[in-house]
């Protein structure tokens, strides 16, 4: 696993069920039910109606690169945005690849690192 | 809105070195003071103050100037801040609720560091991202982004993907800009540079080398707006305002609806229908330019090209001297100077051209002039179009 430089992410405790799910390396998404849209990044209201009831599912965990550049100073990574098979699109890093073989429309599948509190980062891995 | 407010004094302040000696508030005020000059007014015409300092900036100012203003403005969208105020003042100016408004502006990244490295810090470092709500610190900071480059860099990944833009192109743009600052005595580069200069520079985030980035420079400059029945009675030519648009699509880069279309495509729409100006009509660009790419997606957004044609558009070098589109010539963010807000050093060169006082860059026409600001990372984008008497 490739260790990015980074600072951990805050943990917002109005959005426990999402932080939850990565403790469970599962990425959970937001669905508004009311108007049905899934969005990112997770927030406690809809952005599309304002409503706040949402259900949260696991992503499939699959996408493709939609954009990346690679970070040369101080160290060498790729940074992506990574648009997931349900829609949604995310700023992710590309690990377990030399960065500078991450192209964009590369498929790609998650792979989790660890935080320091038991929560685990959202990273992609090349699929297959 | 169109032509009731005018631009009547300009100043900035900027130097080869990279430094300036003022900063602060004394920058600030000496800014105010060489654009109220420049204007033929003093601080006691002053009721309205704009600035993007953090806080309540402009109450804060306003005090320390003696001012007792009825429009204050500290609307901070980063580099287009400048142009927001523009726009507020010109409709503030026009429903006659205020009579002179001044934005200033002045920051001095590049001594204060230097100042922190004699003082035996360490080296001052770069400024810390807003915290609390800011989004960014959960959903990027984590993976390693790169403020604010790494945000344009994955816009430009994006846009060679979908219209194959190439390197070169986006190099073509920092060689055009730098064939200005050839002819601006005040600009921190002023030597020339080739397409395989830019592309043999650093690699800092790819696609972008460190020649499509702006300078990090001292900078600082001011602007004063009247209404357009007094701005003829001072002393020098008035610019009008003759449209003005912003459109903010996002905050975070992930959050950017389409990478490859900035909000640009609603506020230059906006500002160039208020004005009634069609492309044919434009003289001068005055386009944000943080990278090349920026550059290349505003001329794109305003409708210079088709969307995605931005890339073969500037290769023949017209955005430089002597091109169809002379586009930043004081030599731009990548050339000439970048305290990290920009957009004021956008309205000021326009005004520059528009009245005939560039110098050695001086336009042989000029009678509209476009200035195009981004702020955030493609965030907050708006649009002045300015003009002269001739436009009216």
């Amino acid at each position: 696993m490739t260790v990015i430089r980074g600072i951990e992410p805050p943990e917002d405790k109005d959005l426990g069920t999402f932080w939850d799910g990565t403790r469970a390396k599962e990425l959970r998404l937001p669905t508004c039910r009311s108007c049905g849209t899934t969005f990112w990044y997770p927030r406690t209201t809809c952005p599309s109606c304002l409503a706040e009831e949402l259900d949260w599912r696991a992503a499939s965990g699959t996408g493709a690169v939609h954009a990346v550049s690679v970070n040369h100073r101080p160290e060498k990574y790729a940074v992506a945005l990574v648009e997931l098979d349900e829609g949604v699109r995310l700023m992710s890093n590309v690990v377990n690849v030399d960065p500078d073989d991450v192209t964009v429309g590369m498929r790609v599948r998650l792979s989790w690192e660890a935080l320091s509190d038991g929560r685990h980062l959202w990273l992609f891995e090349p699929e297959g | 809105m169109r032509a009731k407010a005018a631009i009547a004094g300009v100043a900035d302040a900027a130097s080869p070195t990279g430094d300036l000696d003022l900063r602060g508030q004394r920058l600030q005020v000496a800014m105010i003071r060489e654009a109220l000059d420049d204007a033929g007014l003093t601080i006691a015409d002053v009721d309205g103050i704009c600035t993007a300092d953090p806080g309540m900036g402009a109450m804060g100012l306003a005090e320390h100037l003696g001012v007792r203003p009825v429009f204050v403005d500290s609307t901070m969208t980063g580099g287009s801040s400048f142009e927001v105020h523009l726009e507020h003042a010109a409709s503030l100016i026009a429903h006659g609720q205020a009579e002179c408004i001044v934005s200033v502006y002045a920051a001095t990244p590049h001594s204060d560091r230097r100042r922190a490295r004699e003082a035996g810090g360490g080296g001052g470092g770069r400024p810390r991202r807003p915290g609390g709500l800011y989004p960014g610190a959960a959903w990027e900071a984590p993976f390693g982004l790169r403020m604010p480059i790494g945000a344009y860099a994955l816009a430009a990944s994006r846009h060679m993907h979908e219209f194959g833009t190439t390197p070169e192109q986006l190099a073509q743009i920092a060689v055009s800009t730098r064939e200005w600052a050839v002819k601006n005595p005040r600009a921190r580069f002023q030597d020339p540079i080739s397409i395989d200069d830019v592309l043999a520079s650093e690699m800092v985030c790819s696609p972008l080398h460190k020649l499509d980035c702006c300078l990090q420079t001292d900078g600082a400059g001011a602007f004063v707006m009247v209404s357009a029945e007094r701005a003829p009675t001072l002393r020098k030519p008035p610019v009008y305002v003759l449209g003005a648009g912003t459109c903010t699509t996002h905050s975070i880069i992930s959050q950017m609806p389409t990478l490859t279309t900035t909000g640009t495509a609603v506020s230059g729409a906006k500002a160039m229908a208020m004005a009634g100006v069609t492309h044919e009509d434009v003289d001068l660009l005055m386009l944000y330019d943080s990278f090349t790419i920026t550059t290349l997606l505003l001329i794109e957004d305003l409708g210079f090209c088709p969307k995605g044609e931005g890339g073969p558009f500037v290769e023949d070098g017209k955005l430089g001297p002597g091109g169809s589109l002379p586009t930043n010539t004081n030599g731009g963010g990548l050339s000439y100077t970048h305290p990290g807000m920009y957009g004021m050093f956008l309205v000021v060169e326009a005004v520059r051209q528009l009245r005939g006082e560039a110098g050695d860059r001086q336009l042989d026409r000029c009678d509209v002039a476009i200035a195009s600001a981004s702020g955030g990372v493609l965030s907050a984008m708006s649009t002045a179009v300015l003009g002269t008497e001739a436009t009216l």
